[in-house]
């Protein structure tokens, strides 16, 4: 065991290794041809984007294999103290942060700028791990809900404040190793239904809504005559989700900001706006589109090169996929996410203890949340929320932190016969 | 592990489920739509017309009578447009600053980075002044095209009119045409638009997002240079033409003259008449307007769409059908004593002639002896078969192209009306006979044609038997191609020895001196021709004259209608030998009538206007009473029938014929 300790790169799962190094290298082909532009096309340069790119690249890849040169107990023995200091740097963003485009997310460090938001997600991860594994609680009492729940809140809540709504979005990816833990099935279906109710009550009158409410709880309750517990919950139930229906409305108009209800008309379709707040996604849906089967090929997108997409190194990086490699490329890079989240699953699965089965989970269903709402944005089935495609979109902080998060827990992994 | 495992499946189940969500939303944008696509295409690509010069046409010798003219349009690409000096752009254009922002917003709704018009064919005076002043107004452009030019400034129904595409035929051109574009609307510009528009040229340039030209595209490979249009060579004489407008001048009528040998137009007059240059270039709109408004309707294309009874000049038909019938032989005579008795109606002739035969009936246009050939025709099976012989009459006639189009090179042609048995059998039931439709004997009621099929029927006189189908245009583009229907001969079902006699009574008919159109003869010309006197119930008689000349070998068939011009020997003769003599010799030598072109050109033939505001709805059963009334009174009119008759044969219905024998078979001396 000791002997085994020593050896840092024993039982490393160099398969998980090699899908990083490949998505990696995917991004920064695409973030290459992004920039690519034909009338400059000089040698390499690093001060450009693309050369940037290949730094982070290989510095993430540096700090990767370092986190492996840890002991992987120090992760849980300092999880309290790691989310505190991303705590600590979200408040201290809101108050020493630059603005960016509309969001206080950033700190300015010389020429360099640290995103807390990244940071945060492994400290949540590490601190929630902890925390199940210490007390071990199967979340059937309302202590434990309302301890976990504080931990990813608090996070959650201040990066709202930035406001960076889809950052604070990852942070529900926690319900899922909570619900691994024994967070009841309910809370799942309630949140599914909570967002069911939420696109049709902009779609259908919610007169109609009230009525199709009313008409399945009569149906449960006649069903289940008998049983007086069963008929109150139900009437409860139906009570709630009518008056969840008229919260959305209200909310909806006085706590969104415009351009965010503006996205999410156009994801539903209630609106159509080729110039404005639609131009983004429609742009990136034609890129994508127009890539058929087998795509333009490298560099020859045109709505790649001469701009047509904003964002497009950053948060719309598919459409470039989408483009130069058409549904070929785009199957291939969501095959390797896919592919990628089922393995770090069964990773999780495997391990003895609690904290790393906890952590494992978080990192798949974080790296999920941004895998779906990423490429679901860029073809229209979700509304535009700022987000990168991990691994694969240009800059620094996101890479750096998914490769922190990633790495970690390949840590804990290699140590998985200890316990930690 | 405890039972908390399996949620292992219910997570891993989820992320599977999803990834198959957004393949299956990228197999459907990437694979299945095409819509994408397209789009990208039209983000990257613009393309930049080049737009040809339109065919010329000329006349038959070869003088250009259709040209282009380069003309100016300022284009506007809204996006690039800087503020700029709109006073300055509006005095070289020479409208208000008001304008300028209102053609402005316009282009900028159209479309923001396409270059879309502003001011369409600007005048050259403000092209010139615009070029020096250019570079002030970033974002235009000026744009040459070409515009119709007609050098003659006459026959402008035939040569119709050039116009921007409208939506319509934009959708039914299945793409070929783009707002902005022209095509023919009317006449030989609308029949030959296919020849005449050439090919557009485009040019493929890349622009990135900020609307940046970035090159071409594919390297050109799908840039097209533009092609210009066909060169047309026309029939038309413009000598003749311009003179047959010059005598039809303050008249209502047509003109047709056609070159037997080859069914091609040598004129092609409608009067009253336009410039045709006036439906080119801005002015349009208004010059169409006033067209339309004018109550003699000069945009109506007379020569194929008036539809007139072809009166008297419908004899020399009649006459070769009835001889190849053998319902008559060249010797056959009639008695005429000024009139004919069909039942108890009176047909008036306009002379008493005693015995009368063929030959000089023709000549004096003798309605006697063709209502005679008229009753032979249809009661030579016996009068029960009348109605079988009108149908086998009918066919007859049909073959000179009565009562259907003759299929000439330009829109809007007309079939005249000429009825078969079915249409009595309907108005009248089984009770009818040659004296219920003896007007068509002479031309008159029943049956109308157009002035083209009219100069048709004497082509195929001409020709002893046989026409071509008239056209305009007798050579497409450099190699003179010329369409395969163009040299078929259409035989007309009379055979070649029938024709001399009745040629002989037209012949007289101008160049003797009991012929009704004696004062039109022509010096060292024979003419053969025949005179029709219309019966126009509105008004005086239409003036109609047919003719060919010379009368061996002819190499012009001509056919004239002058409305309101009385007799078919005082106007339609006249002109028919004015044209005849210029077209065969280039000149027009002193009549000794003293009849002369500067005369014929003078004389205001236009009838007068009546209010036709008032319209009145019909039912069904109206219309068809109606139709009934119409046709008694056709009838009437064409029969001079005192009203009192009328009225009793419209309260019964017209009676059927009796068996009339009061012609007495007289030997030809």
């Amino acid at each position: 065991m000791q002997q085994q300790g020593n050896r840092f790169f024993f039982n490393v799962d160099w398969i998980t290794v090699l899908i990083y190094i490949a998505l990696c290298a995917i991004g920064f082909i695409n973030v290459y041809a992004s920039i690519y532009n034909p009338d400059k096309a000089t040698g390499f340069d690093f001060s450009s984007s693309y050369g940037k790119q290949l730094i982070y690249v290989i510095t993430g890849l540096i700090l990767g294999l370092s986190i492996l040169l840890f002991d992987g107990r120090l992760f849980n023995v300092f999880a309290p103290f790691i989310y505190g200091a991303t705590l600590f740097l979200l408040v201290v963003v809101l108050f020493a942060g630059r603005n960016v485009g509309g969001n206080q997310a950033w700190i300015p460090i010389g020429s360099f700028r640290l995103q807390p938001s990244e940071f945060a997600k492994f400290g949540t991860a590490l601190l929630l791990a902890r925390y199940v594994s210490t007390f071990n609680p199967k979340f059937r009492d309302f202590k434990s809900i309302v301890i976990a729940g504080l931990i990813v809140l608090a996070p959650l809540l201040l990066i709202m404040l930035q406001p960076d709504t889809g950052s604070a979005l990852v942070f529900l990816a926690f319900m899922f190793p909570l619900y691994r833990e024994g967070l009841s099935g309910y809370f799942l279906l309630i949140f599914l239904g909570m967002i069911v109710l939420f696109v049709a009550d902009f779609l259908v009158p919610t007169y109609v809504l009230i009525l199709i409410l009313t008409t399945i709880g009569g149906l449960f309750i006649y069903n289940n005559r008998r049983k007086q517990k069963i008929i109150i919950s139900t009437v409860l139930v139906t009570i709630i989700a009518i008056a969840y229906l008229f919260v959305v409305k209200i909310a909806y108009e006085k706590v969104l900001a415009p351009h965010q209800r503006s996205r999410i008309e156009l994801m539903l379709g209630l609106k159509a706006d080729n110039k404005g707040a639609g131009y983004n996604v429609i742009q990136s849906q034609i890129a994508i589109g127009s890539g058929q089967a087998t795509g333009r090929g490298f560099l020859q997108g045109t709505q790649t090169k001469y701009g047509y997409v904003p964002a497009q190194s950053t948060d719309f990086i598919f459409s470039t996929i989408g483009e130069e490699w058409g549904f070929m490329g785009c199957s291939i890079v969501i095959g390797l996410y896919l592919f990628l989240l089922l393995r770090l699953i069964n990773l999780a699965e495997r391990q003895r203890s609690t904290f790393s089965r906890v952590y494992g989970y978080s990192v798949a269903c974080i790296l999920f949340f941004h895998v779906f709402i990423n490429i679901g944005m860029t073809i229209g089935i979700i509304p535009v929320i700022g987000i990168p495609l991990p691994f694969i979109s240009y800059g620094g902080s996101s890479l750096w932190s998914f490769t922190i998060l990633l790495f970690i827990f390949l840590k804990l992994d290699s140590n998985r016969m200890g316990f930690i | 592990m405890d039972q908390l495992f399996n949620r292992k499946y219910i997570v891993q189940g989820l992320f599977i489920v999803i990834a198959l969500i957004l393949l299956g939303k990228l197999f459907y944008i990437q694979i299945i739509s095409d819509k994408a696509f397209s789009s990208a295409e039209s983000n990257v690509l613009r393309k930049i017309y080049k737009y040809p010069a339109r065919g010329a046409i000329l006349d038959r010798n070869m003088k250009v009578i259709v040209q282009n003219e380069p003309v100016y349009d300022l284009m506007v690409i809204p996006n690039e447009v800087k503020p700029f000096d709109t006073l300055a752009l509006a005095n070289a254009l020479e409208i208000t600053v008001e304008d300028v922002r209102k053609k402005l917003k316009k282009a900028r709704a159209q479309s923001t980075y396409q270059s879309t018009f502003f001011e369409r064919q600007i005048s050259v005076q403000s092209y010139a002044r615009l070029q020096e002043i250019m570079y002030r107004f970033p974002g235009f452009r000026t744009q040459d095209r070409t515009i119709r030019h007609y050098p003659d400034s006459i026959a402008g129904q035939l040569f119709g009119y050039v116009k921007e595409v409208s939506p319509d035929d934009i959708e039914k051109s299945e793409g070929y045409y783009k707002p902005g574009d022209f095509i023919g609307k009317s006449g030989l510009e609308r029949s030959y638009e296919d020849f005449l528009r050439g090919e557009k040229g485009v040019i493929n340039t890349l622009y990135d997002a900020k609307n940046i030209a970035q090159g071409s595209y594919a390297n050109g490979k799908y840039d097209v240079n533009a092609v210009s249009g066909e060169r047309l060579i026309s029939s038309l004489d413009i000598r003749i033409q311009r003179l047959g407008e010059e005598l039809m001048k303050n008249k209502v009528g047509a003109i047709v003259a056609i070159e037997p040998a080859t069914g091609e137009i040598l004129a092609f007059v409608s009067s009253p008449g336009y410039d045709p240059n006036q439906l080119v270039g801005k002015d349009w709109g208004k010059n169409y307007m006033n067209l339309i408004a004018n109550p003699y309707r000069p945009q109506l294309i007379r020569p194929i769409a008036g539809q007139y009874s072809p009166g008297s000049s419908f004899k020399p038909v009649d006459a070769l059908v009835a001889l190849q019938d053998g319902a008559i032989d060249p010797n056959t005579t009639f008695f005429c004593p000024g009139y004919y008795m069909a039942g108890n109606h009176k047909v008036k002739c306009e002379h008493v002639d005693g015995t009368i035969n063929m030959q000089r009936g023709i000549a004096r246009s003798c309605n006697t002896y063709f209502c005679h050939v008229f009753q032979n025709i249809i009661t030579k099976n016996g009068m029960k078969n009348q109605r079988q012989t009108y149908a086998h009459w009918h066919e007859q006639i049909a073959k000179w192209g009565f009562g259907q189009k003759l299929g000439i090179d330009m829109p809007f042609e007309k079939k005249g009306i000429f009825y078969p048995a079915e249409h009595y059998d309907k108005i009248y039931g089984k009770r009818w006979g040659y004296t219920t439709v003896i007007s068509q004997a002479i031309g008159q009621g029943e049956i109308t044609s157009t002035p083209l099929q009219m100069a048709n029927v004497m082509a195929a006189i001409a020709n002893r038997g046989y026409y071509l189908k008239p056209h305009l245009i007798k050579g497409i583009g450099d190699k003179n191609v010329v369409k395969k229907e163009y040299v078929v001969k259409n035989y007309v079902g009379v055979d070649e020895q029938h024709f001399p006699l009745v040629i002989n009574g037209m012949r007289d008919a101008v160049n003797s001196p009991w012929g009704t159109a004696k004062e039109s003869q022509i010096p060292n010309i024979t003419m053969c021709g025949k005179t029709g006197t219309v019966q126009n119930p509105h008004g005086k008689n239409h003036s109609v004259f047919i003719g060919f000349a010379p009368m061996d070998q002819p190499k012009i068939a001509i056919a004239v209608i002058v409305e309101n011009g009385g007799y078919g020997g005082s106007y339609a003769a006249p002109i028919s030998s004015f044209i005849v003599e210029k077209y065969l010799t280039d000149s027009i030598k002193p009549r000794s009538n003293g009849y002369t072109v500067k005369a014929f050109s003078e004389t205001n033939l236009l009838p007068a206007l009546i209010d036709k505001t008032k319209k009145v709805k019909l039912t069904k059963s109206d219309s068809l009473s109606l139709k009934k009334a119409d046709s008694l009174k056709r009838v009437k009119d064409s029969l001079k029938i005192k009203p009192a008759i009328l009225k009793q044969t419209f309260s019964k219905k017209p009676k059927v014929s009796q068996p009339i024998v009061n012609h007495k078979p007289v030997t030809n001396k």
